[in-house]
């Protein structure tokens, strides 16, 4: 398991507030782009794919 | 001048007057496939009879792009000589998302090389260079309008029958290559799944013929201002002749598209007014295989055992490896030197490569043709992340160029040396005094023997190699010596830094029964 599941983003509640503030005022299209970019973005930060896939499974769960 | 597709003389085959004596190895279909075929097993000293139903190279560019390896493979045929005056070498690959470019990959040229990563010419001329050397060679009969129109295989052969425009007559043959193309007739004939995916995607494709100075250079835009919503890609060929694709629209019809009325407009947005148009056509996007390409006596090569969808010159090419793949160990079952087991491999090491170029090719597709909803939208932020973000400037995928697959494989193999080098690989080239590494390997298998002295008491002929630069970063790395067993299509089949007789010995009858 390479995925970090436990507590590992210290102000993760500033965080979620600046992701909302984010998308303030997108339409829905703006939003799903928003989203789409910050994968993007984020996957490349992560920059290992046995990471990325355990993401995407614990995702898919829903 | 648009080309004239050059013709070719039919004369009336032995076969319809009495029958014919069993041949070797029948070759279905003149393609650049089928005629690398007959010439590479002529090499071998197998003859082979070719038959091709047209009389005449096919019309348009087609298969554009050839790679090194490619080049490698025509030179051991004869012909790269021509192909290399002829073509249009290139290493810089450009994309552009709007009318800002986005990516640019360079391909390199190295000095260690003979051949260039990448060689643009049309595929009418490299089917003309073959014709001739086919036509000149005495172990290849060469059959034109004699079509296939019925094959009843036997397990130890199968017999053909074949139209000419005097009449119908029977072949029979030990072995069967279908290099008959896509649309492959024997591949119908023995009712076989061609299984995969079709999609909506056309492209609009031409060659035109234009005095510009524009460099050697793939160009390939997304969105481009002059094509709005959709793909196009511009890439020069041999003498000035340009091809051009362009991506039409879900539901455009065809028929209309291809009417010059609609297509020089939509070319002049690209080039401008100066231009002959010499050959318009449009094609969509398959990825299919046969699930084994070897059927009893019938073997399927080319685009008759697999299809891609364009974009990264996995057809022709991949073609031409299933050739170098089958020649030598054809010839070897042929002449008892081999167990026909031998050929299993050839499915196996071709399969692999075929699904290797199919994944390749279904994931530029998804990239260039999205499918409405959530993957135009990560396709559309990917370009524009492209524009302002360096990781994802790799990301934008306008079809990723083949390189020869590296074949699973079990040979003995030592860490210490490099990784483009290891067991299943293609062998590099270098450069060796005045020569050339690979042109030296020839046709059989063959011992590199790097600063060391090869075993004693093997029948394999051995190249000890000059040790310059180019070979010891290839070969050797932090290595000071090793040992390769190197196969007749190039491919390294083991290496060691240390190996005795016993080893040696214990490869080579792996080698000869098809164990990877």
């Amino acid at each position: 398991m390479k995925l970090i599941t436990t507590p590992n983003l210290d102000r993760h509640d500033a965080f979620y507030a600046e992701l909302l503030e984010a998308h303030r005022g997108l339409s829905e299209a703006e939003s799903q782009a928003l989203n789409a970019r910050l994968i993007l973005i984020l996957a490349n930060h992560v920059g290992d794919l046995d990471t990325l896939r355990e993401a995407l499974e614990l995702a898919a769960e829903g | 001048m648009p080309q004239t597709p050059k013709t070719y003389p039919y004369s009336r085959p032995a076969g319809l007057d009495a029958p014919e004596p069993r041949h070797g190895v029948v070759i279905v279909g003149a393609g650049p496939v089928g005629l690398t075929m007959a010439l590479d097993l002529a090499g071998r000293g197998v003859p082979t009879v070719l038959l091709e139903e047209n009389d005449r190279v096919g019309a348009g560019s087609r298969a554009i792009c050839w790679t090194r390896h490619s080049l490698e493979i025509f030179d051991r045929v004869g012909i790269a000589d021509k192909v290399l005056a002829a073509g249009t070498p290139w290493q810089i690959g450009r994309t552009s998302f709007g009318d800002d470019e986005v990516f640019i990959e360079d391909f390199g040229r190295d000095p260690g090389d003979r051949m260039p990563p990448y060689l643009n010419l049309q595929q009418y001329h490299v089917e003309e260079f073959l014709i001739e050397a086919a036509l000149e060679n005495p172990l290849v009969d060469l059959r034109l309008r004699n079509k296939v129109i019925g094959a009843d295989p036997a397990p130890d052969g199968v017999e053909l029958t074949v139209k000419t425009p005097d009449g119908l007559y029977t072949l029979s043959a030990d072995y069967v290559l279908a290099c008959d193309g896509f649309r492959s007739a024997l591949r119908t004939m023995l009712d076989l799944e061609f299984d995969g995916e079709m999609f909506e995607e056309r492209f609009l494709v031409a060659d035109i013929e234009m005095e510009a100075d524009f460099p050697p250079e793939r160009w390939f835009w997304f969105n481009p201002s002059f094509h709005d919503g959709q793909s196009a890609m511009l890439h020069r060929q041999g003498g000035n002749v340009y091809r051009l694709d362009l991506q039409l629209a879900r539901g455009a019809s065809a028929r209309e598209e291809v009417k010059p009325e609609r297509v020089i407009p939509r070319i002049e947005q690209v080039v401008g007014p100066d231009f002959e148009l010499d050959w318009v056509s449009v094609y969509t996007f398959q990825c299919r295989r046969l699930g084994d390409f070897v059927h009893g006596r019938v073997i399927f090569l080319g685009d008759a055992a697999h299809v891609v969808a364009p974009f990264g010159a996995r057809a022709g090419n991949g073609g031409l490896r299933d050739v170098d793949n089958l020649g030598w160990k054809l010839a070897a079952v042929l002449d008892g030197r081999a167990p026909a087991g031998l050929l299993d491999s050839y499915n196996r090491e071709r399969v692999q490569a075929a699904d290797e170029n199919l994944k390749q090719a279904l994931r530029a597709t998804r990239f260039m043709s999205p499918r409405p909803g959530i993957e135009t939208l990560f396709r559309d932020q990917v370009l524009a992340l492209a524009v302002k973000a360096e990781f994802a400037q790799g990301w934008v995928n306008p079809g990723r160029l083949a390189v020869p697959c590296v074949y699973d494989s079990h040979g003995a193999d030592d860490p210490a040396l490099p990784q483009a080098t290891r067991p299943g690989a293609v062998a590099p080239d270098a450069p060796q005094g005045a020569g050339w590494l690979v042109p030296a390997l020839g046709r059989e298998v063959t011992l590199l023997a790097i600063n060391c002295a090869p075993p004693a008491g093997l029948q394999v002929p051995v190249i000890r190699p000059e040790v310059n630069e180019t070979l010891r970063r290839r070969y050797l790395g932090d290595a000071d010596r090793a040992l390769y067993l190197i196969r007749p299509d190039q491919v390294i089949a083991a290496r060691w830094l240390d190996a005795d007789a016993r080893d040696v010995s214990a490869a080579l009858r792996a080698l000869w029964e098809g164990r990877g």
